[in-house]
């Protein structure tokens, strides 16, 4: 057993020296294998992390419940007592019609001709501020319940485009999810085809090898661990080129976040559980586009 | 024991190389099968070590058909048999201690036995003194010494050599048949192709010759193929 390994270890180590010996195709191939996947992985990234903040942005935040426009201010208030005694509530502000409109008028700078109306159009509001750390779903639970009482004629989130922005960024993740799985299908051509070069120019050795009796496992064993070498350079190399890219937009972001108030706002890159994937990915699409091209190709040296 | 049982091969294109051949090879015996070129001798050899597979008839090797040998099974009926090519067939890139090797580290051996088998080897071809170099280094006599130093390193139980003395001197030539002899005498089946008639009939072992793909000839037996049909 401990021969088997020895093996083993041995074509570990040779297939290393053979790719080291040809610097030029090796670095090659690994910075292609590097790109591809560093491409849909920072894009995950980016997705993923701008799913975090927006996901801190969908909780605690105001909802506006707009009264019936005959609704008394009777009415708003006992609704808003009535609010207040919620437990999933901290605060609930009433803006009546008449100070909204006055605001308003202030505000927007139409005084005159907002003086010239009959009638005061602005219903009474509540602003409703949940307690903090309360869930999308319990805020949403929220929302419906405000909206059913009466005399409410509807209830707004005031950050509504955080949920669209969550949906694209939904849609994002999915689409980096067909690239990605449309680059390793391309990753595993371009593995196989350098092992299937490698192959060529090594077909009088496997021929020999199958001649005196070497099995398709003993044959295939340099081209995998060649792949597996491969795989992990380029995972690795993708890890390096995905801090070196976040490292570049981290002033961008920080200019971008401080634009909406968010002056702290940066890219968190990689966690180990991500970094480890890469690398993996890596690995087992080296090692899958060398078994595809081996099993392919080393029929056609022994055609028997 | 190996028998060929009514073998053809015909090769794409209509080549017949074989045709209709039956003849049966006592178990470490040592057999010369003789015949022009294009008699058929290399594909009889390819036969046996599986290298081709018969159009029609049967190739057995101890009463076992070679057409239930499947691509899996192949390796592990390849490593029973010892192949010396005329062209040698080595791994240029690697020296002569490590080519004589291979099919021991392909059989799993042990560093230590692998070490000690391939010096034997390469003792009895002479060789031992060139373990390091690399093949292209040493002369055509040579590296067939070397691919005869790797047929027998694992101890197959058939050997089968297509022209092995072709590059040798006389002297050389000669070490190497009785060395072979040696390798039947602990119960090795040898079947060795050879034009080199003079060597053959010295050696006073079993003759079959081949022409256009029959039997022309079997001094174990003076009936041939030919005349049972």
């Amino acid at each position: 057993m401990g021969g088997y390994f020895t093996r083993h270890l041995q074509v570990l180590v040779s297939s290393l020296g053979k790719l080291v010996g040809s610097p030029l195709a090796s670095v090659m191939t690994i910075l292609v294998i590097a790109i591809t996947i560093c491409l849909p992985a920072a894009f995950h990234l980016l997705v993923r992390n701008g799913l975090e903040l927006t996901g801190g942005w969908d909780v605690a935040v105001d909802l506006s419940a707009y009264l019936e426009p005959g609704a008394t201010l009777e009415s708003a208030q006992s609704i808003q007592q009535l609010l207040s005694a919620r437990a999933d509530i901290e605060r609930v502000t009433l803006i009546d019609a008449d100070a909204g409109l006055a605001s308003f008028a202030e505000q927007s700078g139409f005084g005159e001709a907002l003086e010239s109306l009959d009638t005061n159009p602005l219903p009474h509001t509540l602003v409703i501020t949940p307690i903090s750390g309360l869930g999308a779903e319990a805020t949403a639970l929220l929302r419906q319940e405000v909206a059913s009482l009466p005399n409410v004629d509807q209830v707004q989130r005031d950050t509504e485009w955080v949920a669209t922005l969550q949906a694209l960024l939904a849609l994002i993740r999915r689409v980096v999810w067909v690239i990605g799985a449309l680059l390793g299908i391309g990753l595993l051509v371009v593995i196989g085809n350098t092992i299937r070069l490698d192959i060529q120019n090594r077909r009088d050795e496997i021929e020999i090898m199958q001649l005196i009796g070497a099995s398709h496992g003993f044959i295939r064993r340099p081209f995998l661990y060649t792949g597996l070498w491969y795989g992990l350079g380029g995972g690795l190399v993708a890890l390096g080129l995905l801090f070196a890219i976040l490292a570049a937009l981290s002033g961008p972001m920080r200019q971008f976040g401080s634009l909406y108030g968010a002056g702290g706002l940066s890219v968190s890159g990689p966690t180990a559980q991500e970094a480890a994937i890469i690398i993996g990915v890596g690995v087992i699409l080296g090692l899958l586009g060398s078994w595809i091209a081996t099993a392919r190709h080393m029929r056609s040296v022994d055609p028997i | 024991m190996i028998r060929f049982d009514n073998v053809t091969k015909r090769y794409p294109g209509g080549h017949e190389a074989l045709a209709n051949v039956t003849v049966t090879i006592d178990a470490g015996a040592l057999t010369f099968v003789t015949g022009h070129s294009g008699a058929g001798k290399s594909t009889f050899l390819r036969l046996i070590g599986l290298i081709e597979r018969p159009t029609r008839g049967n190739v057995l090797i101890d009463k076992r058909s070679t057409r239930g040998i499947t691509r899996r099974q192949l390796p592990a009926y390849r490593r029973d048999v010892g192949m010396v090519f005329q062209d040698h067939k080595l791994l240029f890139d690697r020296p002569v201690y490590d080519n004589v090797a291979l099919p021991l580290i392909i059989g799993g051996a042990s560093h230590r036995e692998i070490g000690k088998r391939v010096r034997a080897a390469l003792d009895q071809v002479d060789l031992l003194n060139k373990e390091r170099q690399l093949p292209a280094t040493l002369s055509s006599g040579e590296q067939q010494r070397v691919g005869i130093a790797r047929a027998i390193v694992a101890r197959p139980s058939i050997v089968i050599a297509d022209e092995p003395t072709g590059n040798l001197d006389p002297e050389l030539s000669s070490n190497i048949m009785r060395l072979f002899e040696r390798f039947c005498d602990v119960g090795t089946t040898m079947v060795i192709a050879s034009h080199d008639h003079a060597l053959i009939e010295t050696m006073g072992h079993r003759r079959i010759e081949l022409s256009a793909g029959r039997i022309e000839r079997d001094s174990a037996s003076l009936t041939t193929t030919a005349e049972l049909f």
